[in-house]
């Protein structure tokens, strides 16, 4: 039995028993592979075969199942198991999850994955949902066999629930009773059918994270957790001019502090070249413990080469300015009917510039790496959430061949697409190798802040244009901002507005007359390609705009945005739903999200109520907030999340996700930011990259998923694109005060 | 030791002047309490306590992340009182007793704990050691505490878990008073 994984390759279904009587199945790429070093014992057993195990059951009925995503926080760790039980056919409390580790293997026809995707940036959400129910289906489907054989019943007569094979007469099996008879049996020929969603037990329920003991035991292990024995410790101080060099630097009193073994030199990044391995030039501070690597990093004096200094944000503000007042230029995004008519023949033209920060991801473990790289093996134990291009990244530094590399994936302390990087993979390796030696790379707090790609700087221009009943003709969205696609591998040839101002975002296409455009601007610092739908940068200024536009044309701001999409504007959620089209499933947010925060409900507490929506990667979102500003404090009374986001494996996860998102993106537009200052980053430290707090979240958060049988997205987006701009038209309701800069907290009290 | 080593260490006992007092008395290691066991320190009093516990106890529940003090989630109890382990020195934890999250709930499950399992406030995990430690210290000190010293909790959490750690938070309070009575 064989099936297609998605490169074309044949996967094969390996199917064995462990010396102790346990069922052991799962895929294998290809036969003769070396059996993988780092798999979990528990699926493992006492045999070492070939497998990439999915499942394992034991004698005495427990479940194992390998967890073959990157948990990041988006609840992959239980919410994958979750869709292999399904098919399986087992209570959720009789699984037990573990940690596969990577599981790429070089074959004869190229790179091959035994679990699936991990990690990454999806490409085929299908395709995951599809291939771990097939794993788990499987299984039941030998097991059932097993029971018909031993019974002496056609397979179509028998069914399972609860870990069981139940017959028609009422007899029934354990699966640990049938693990020794199901290994033994040739695989089935087909896979067997998939569940209706009707008969879903497990997907759809509310499950608790399961590892969560671990975690508040404090047993979980995150990559930073790591250590094996030999390993030494590596701190590197990095250059803290973006594109500059190293000059001269004195390492004689660092050297002196007890347990510091080595140090040296690291090369920057080349010029002009896609980042590819570490993000800065450096010295690293090598030792046999972390206390000593950070004393001996203090004690270290640099010099530091560099060209004309970067520009600060004031100075990039104003080219961008200067940029957007030029009446002509720019890149065309996309253009439809005649925006310049359109103009001349308006009733009325409304216009207004927003600006963004450049923000840091600022996860709460900073990035690091545990790395062996001796004898022509390598072992990668980090917090990442792209293994093979982390194992990519290993072969081209050492030339370790892809299927001697094992790479265990620990938790990791956030993403938020920083994990989606390796270039502190890269430095964990270059240092490994100069000295011979285990190394675990840490980067402090300063370093995580000074050395990211971060969500890029920009200021856009937009432009309504309004005919006699305040309906909008033509749209006008002019942007100038640092490309996402400048020195990001694998985003060359890309256009450069990608990921900041999208031909299709909201309102294109639902008007008449069009023009984007873009303009392109200079800085030295290293940007977040945007590989997870991050549309946050564009969304708050085309979602504070449209309020805008509505408050000048006294219009009803969602009866607005409904009119635009195209539905009438008294519709409720009752009359649009149940959402279909793309269109209905946002109007269908937007309303609800509406009624939820209390939208259109006449108040007398001066608190301000706001919202916005957004579609992106079949997820659809609105968010609400109802606040209050009180002396120089924003209080935010109530936050609203309504989310289509496809089929719910774990409505628990999803939420916590949709209102960790929140928070997050609440975090970033209150006091997100990255500035320079003589060349530098300013932000190093938590104190200046102010992070939202327990006092400042919202007093009450509403989180609702909207029913669907879409594909699900499997995890929810981490930024969610309305937070601000829903954020910022609260604030307008409350104090008639337009923020129109972030962060949006300074901007405030600075107009207030 | 070799004769090639001894003569190592008196040329460098010549070469770097000591004051006599440190010559004629043995280091005295730094005794501390950890989650009840005895331990010594001999290192660099200096150290951060966070690295004793990490790179010498592995008792990793007790996290790196902002270096300074600010973030939270590094807390333990240190005579009770939440303390940051990443600017506490060795030499200002000696003679006290130190409490982790691996020392919290030894073989149950404090309160707390089991309200963070079951309000499911865990998104990435990695801030939650710390905030349940410092909560633990709240409710030490306030049994039935008020919103706003919920409020008042300095930790951070990057991924916004902060309404499932309020709901915890107040779950375990009640859950303590209850078994208090």
């Amino acid at each position: 039995m064989s099936t297609l994984d998605s490169a074309g390759r044949r996967r094969f279904l390996a199917v064995s028993l462990t010396a102790t009587g346990a069922l052991l199945v799962g895929w294998r790429v290809a036969r003769g592979e070396p059996a993988p070093a780092d798999l979990p014992l528990e699926l493992l057993g006492d045999q070492l075969t070939a497998l990439g195990p999915f499942v394992r059951i034991e004698r005495d009925g427990r479940v194992v199942i390998g967890a073959p995503g990157c948990e990041v926080g988006q609840g992959v760790f239980t919410s994958l198991p979750m869709l292999v039980a399904e098919e399986l056919d087992v209570d959720w409390s009789q699984v037990r999850v573990v940690q596969l580790p990577w599981g790429g293997a070089g074959t004869a026809n190229g790179p091959g994955h035994r679990y699936g995707r991990q990690g990454g940036v999806p490409t085929d959400r299908g395709a995951d949902w599809r291939l771990l129910r097939e794993a788990g289906a499987r299984v039941r489907g030998l097991l059932v066999q097993a029971a018909a054989g031993r019974w002496n019943l056609a397979v179509a007569e028998l069914r399972c629930a609860a870990g069981k094979v139940l017959a028609p007469d009422g007899r029934s099996l354990d699966y640990g009773a049938l693990a020794a008879a199901a290994a033994n049996l040739p695989p089935p020929g087909a896979a067997p059918a998939l569940k209706s969603p009707a008969d879903f037990h497990i997907i759809g329920q509310p499950t608790r994270c399961a590892d969560a003991r671990a975690i508040v035991t404090g047993a979980a292990r995150f990559g930073i957790d790591e250590y094996i024995a030999d390993a030494l410790v590596a701190i590197i101080v990095r250059c803290p001019y973006p594109g500059g060099r190293l000059g001269r630097y004195d390492d004689g009193a660092t050297r002196k502090v007890a347990g510091v073994v080595e140090v040296l030199s690291l090369p920057g990044p080349l010029a002009d070249l896609p980042f590819e391995g570490p993000l800065a030039a450096g010295v690293a501070v090598v030792a046999e413990n972390t206390w000593a690597a950070l004393r001996g990093c203090e004690l270290l004096e640099t010099e530091w080469q560099r060209d004309a200094p970067a520009a600060s944000i004031g100075e990039l503000a104003r080219a961008a300015q200067a940029m957007l007042d030029a009446s002509d230029g720019g890149l065309p995004v996309r253009s439809e009917g005649d925006f310049a008519k359109a103009r001349k023949q308006a009733r009325r033209v409304i216009e207004a510039r927003y600006e963004q920060p450049f923000l840091a991801h600022a996860t709460m473990e900073p990035p690091g790496a545990l790395v062996d790289v001796r004898s022509g093996r390598a072992r990668l134990f980090a917090s990442i959430e792209d293994p093979d291009a982390a194992a990519t990244t290993i072969t081209r530094l050492t030339g370790i061949a892809r299927n001697a590399i094992d790479i265990s994936l620990p938790r990791s302390g956030g993403s938020f697409g920083r994990r989606l990087q390796n270039d502190y993979v890269a430095e964990a390796v270059l240092v490994a190798r100069a000295v011979g030696k285990p190394v675990k790379l840490l980067w402090r707090r300063g370093d995580d802040l000074a050395h990211d790609f971060y969500r890029p700087f920009g200021v856009h221009a937009l432009a309504a244009t309004l005919d006699r009943k305040a309906r909008i003709t033509g749209w006008s969205h002019r942007c100038a901002a640092t490309p996402r696609t400048w020195r990001n591998a694998g985003r060359e040839g890309q256009p450069a507005h990608t990921g900041l101002l999208s031909a299709d975002g909201f309102p294109a296409g639902l008007v008449a007359h069009l023009d984007l455009r873009f303009f392109p601007l200079g800085s030295p610092l290293p940007r977040d390609p945007g590989l997870r739908d991050d549309d946050a940068f564009e969304v708050f200024a085309t979602q504070s705009f449209l309020d805008e536009v509505a408050l000048a044309g006294k219009r009803d701001a969602v009866e607005l945005r409904l009119e635009l999409l195209g539905m009438s504007s008294a519709a409720t959620p009752t009359q649009i739903g149940p959402p279909t089209a793309a269109t209905a499933r946002l109007a269908y947010a937007l309303t609800r999200c509406a009624q939820l925060v209390g939208w259109g409900v006449p108040r007398d507490d001066g608190h301000g109520i706001g919202i916005a929506c957004h579609a992106t990667a079949d997820s659809y979102l609105a968010h609400g907030f109802e606040l209050a500003i009180e002396g120089d404090r924003l209080v935010i009374y109530r936050a609203v999340c309504v989310a289509d986001v496809g089929r719910i494996i774990n409505p628990l996860g999803v939420q916590a996700g949709l209102m960790g998102g929140m928070l997050a993106s609440l975090s970033d537009t209150l006091y997100g930011a990255i500035t320079l200052k003589d060349g530098q980053v300013r932000q190093t430290d938590f104190d200046r990259y102010r992070l939202l707090g327990m006092g400042d979240s919202p007093r009450k958060v509403v989180v609702e998923i909207v029913p669907s049988s879409a594909a699900p997205t499997l995890a929810p987006p981490s930024v969610q694109a309305s937070v601000a701009p829903a954020l910022a038209n609260a604030v307008h309701a409350a104090s008639t005060v337009r923020v129109r800069k972030l962060p949006l907290m300074p901007e405030l009290m600075r107009l207030l | 030791m070799t004769r090639n080593a001894e003569q190592a260490i008196a040329s460098t006992a010549a070469a770097d002047p000591v004051e006599p007092a440190a010559l004629r008395l043995p280091p005295v290691p730094l005794a501390l309490k950890i989650n009840g066991e005895d331990y010594f320190h001999e290192g660099d009093p200096a150290m951060p306590l966070l690295w004793f516990l990490r790179d010498r106890l592995r008792l990793t529940g007790t996290k790196y992340a902002c270096d300074s003090g600010v973030c939270g989630a590094c807390t333990v109890l240190v005579d009770g009182a939440a303390t940051h382990a990443c600017t506490l020195r060795m030499q200002a934890a000696a003679g006290k007793a130190v409490t982790t999250i691996e020392g919290l709930g030894k073989s149950v499950l404090h309160p707390l704990q089991q309200a963070w399992i079951e309000e499911d406030a865990v998104l990435c995990g990695y801030c939650q050691p710390g905030q349940i430690m410092a909560a633990a210290a709240l409710l030490q000190r306030k049994p039935q505490p008020r919103e706003s010293e919920i409020d008042a909790l300095p930790n951070l959490c990057r991924c916004g878990a902060y309404p499932r750690i309020r709901s915890a938070i107040q779950r375990a309070a009640e859950v303590m008073r209850a078994n208090a009575k």
